[in-house]
């Protein structure tokens, strides 16, 4: 096995690593090299140093807004998903009839794309606004409480199988022995329960997070930044500022390698505490 | 005690059935407009239809003509089944030679493949498009290939997972026997990973299927894909038929339930172990 012949190794990476370069690792590159040139397309770039990283600042401010809207959207939606997904998965561990016909229905809007999403509740909210003679798109905070409920309604079935599995992993024993002990219910969730949980809830945080700031689809059908971007996510920002006009693809592409290092540095934060946390058990 | 929990079992019943209820209820809506006039939607989305405002069947078959979806139906199921296909087949093949051979190159592999998943698409869609389009990648074929580039750090990640706890034991009586590696790997191995295989598809599947940004940049001014289709019916805003869209998005839901319903348990185990392993 080991003295496998040369021509055996490049048969089985050969056909997986010719679409990586090609699709990812040129374009990768590529990418960085233009996001310090001012370009429309990929041949005619010239070199500017950082001005594109400045200007993504200093032109207007969507960018900005953009990075604040996604941080905060972040935020609630990490809270609330994980709290209603954890509340969901104790009520779903109980012997109750037809729990899994409960876990299929919350389960279900997750496996929906981000595009038929948005325009679902593009209907729905405007159903309910126009009540007020508004719509989702009259102002920005419409726009991030539409995107909460919406993100929830995806993503809190998924966490909640997560959660489901995580808590039945728990031995029923140690339940039982602190229920002869006397510990109230309330005891049980807080000194047993969720300490138990606890790698479930790390990987249902990074999820949520990482799928927060990676928001596009959505955010496209729902909004589409409207009104005037105060309801634009980064990534979509992002889009706008390469595709909506002409001359800055430079700056697109500075904004895009900002936005890979944020999130960059996202995942690894989370992966050096989860290790942490993995070593003090 | 027993009547006690009995209650509090049954209010828990109910409150779950409730939020089913709550749940489904976006879908439903939307289901019951399809059947509405396109005038009568925006206005009053959750009025049932009657005789003025039923239309039957017309929002989907003037969606159908407006869309193509026969068409995006079709290129969106060829492009999933042969990328997944393509990257189940590929990436399970270099997961197993990378595992298998420790060497600088399988490491160097493993890490570039690994650290690709973090990356935003955002960050390379504009130069990855005019790659396809100078490599004449732009269309339904080629599409695979960019598939196979980008699911390559997930696949790879939890195929090799997988790979590190089969025992050398089997490949090693394999090769005794005379078996050469390609056959080692289609005969022996590439059976092991049925399991897992089936998780990264329907990971996979599940992707390809729903990505928009991807096929809008690379295939979408010639080929239109489903949630293309559906957001190329947004046109103008105001102008945009919302009895064709509410067809539509019913058109796009139905295949993603039947999938659900029929591979429910494969499904979930797929998207946990994904996950965990993400």
């Amino acid at each position: 096995m080991q003295k496998m012949a040369k021509k055996y190794y490049i048969f089985f990476t050969l056909p997986t690593m010719i679409a990586f370069v090609i699709s990812f690792l040129i374009p990768f590159i590529l990418g960085i090299y233009l996001s310090f040139t001012k370009f429309t397309t990929v041949t005619n770039s010239q070199w500017v140093g950082f001005s594109n990283y400045i200007h993504a600042f200093t032109d207007d401010r969507n960018f900005l807004n953009a990075i604040i809207f996604t941080a905060k959207f972040a935020l609630v939606s990490v809270v609330s998903i994980n709290i209603i997904a954890f509340a969901l998965a104790l009520l779903l561990t109980r012997a109750i009839k037809g729990t899994n016909i409960f876990r299929t229905v919350f389960f279900m809007p997750n496996l929906i794309g981000g595009i038929v999403l948005g325009y679902i509740w593009q209907l729905i909210i405007n159903g309910i606004l126009i009540n007020f003679g508004v719509d989702i798109t009259y102002s920005g905070t419409y726009g991030f409480w539409g995107l909460v409920v919406l993100m929830n309604w995806q993503m809190v079935g998924y966490m909640m199988i997560i959660y489901i599995a995580g808590i039945q992993s728990i031995s029923s024993e140690l339940i039982e022995a602190a229920e002869i002990d006397g510990a109230s219910s309330w005891q049980i969730l807080k000194s047993i329960t969720i300490p138990l949980v606890m790698p479930a809830v790390t990987i249902c945080t990074f999820l949520t997070v990482t799928n927060s700031f990676k928001l596009f689809d959505q955010n496209l059908a729902l909004t589409a930044g409207a009104p005037a971007r105060t309801s634009s996510m980064i990534a979509l920002d992002i889009f706008n500022t390469f595709y909506g006009s002409m001359g800055y693809e430079g700056v697109g592409q500075a904004k895009a390698v900002m936005f890979f290092l944020v999130v960059a540095a996202i995942v690894l934060l989370q992966l050096r505490y989860s290790r942490s946390k993995e070593t003090e058990i | 005690m027993k009547t006690r929990n009995q209650l509090r079992d049954n209010i828990t019943f109910v409150f779950l059935f409730l939020l089913a209820v709550l749940f489904l209820t976006p879908i439903l809506i939307v289901l019951m407009n399809s059947f509405k006039g396109r005038f009568y939607i925006s206005d009053t989305p959750f009025a049932l239809p009657d005789a003025d405002t039923f239309v039957g069947l017309k929002n989907y078959t003037s969606g159908i003509a407006k869309t193509g979806f026969i068409q995006a139906f079709g290129y969106s199921l060829f492009i999933t089944v042969f990328s997944v296909a393509a990257i189940v087949i590929f990436t399970s093949m270099t997961a197993w030679c990378i595992t298998r051979i420790k060497s600088k190159v399988s490491t160097i592999i493993y890490y570039l493949l690994v650290a690709s998943m973090i990356v935003p698409f955002q960050m390379v869609m504009f130069t990855m498009s005019k790659m396809a389009n100078i490599m004449h990648l732009d269309n339904p074929i080629g599409i695979i290939l960019i598939y196979l580039g980008f699911g390559a750090g997930l696949s790879v990640f939890i195929f090799s997972g997988f790979i590190k706890n089969i025992p050398h034991e089997i490949e090693e009586a394999a090769t005794i026997d005379g078996c050469n590696p390609i056959q080692l790997f289609f005969l022996v191995v590439f059976p092991i990973l049925k399991p897992i295989s089936i998780t990264v598809a329907i990971l996979n599947a599940m992707w390809v299927w729903n990505d928009y940004l991807l096929p809008y940049l690379v295939i979408g001014s010639n080929y239109r894909t489903i949630p293309i289709a559906v957001q190329y019916l947004q046109g103008g805003y105001g102008s945009r038929d919302m009895g064709a869209m509410m067809a539509m998005l019913v058109l796009a839901i139905i295949p993603i339930v039947i999938f659900y319903l029929t591979l429910q348990k494969h499904i979930i185990k797929g998207v946990v172990a994904g996950a965990v392993k993400g």
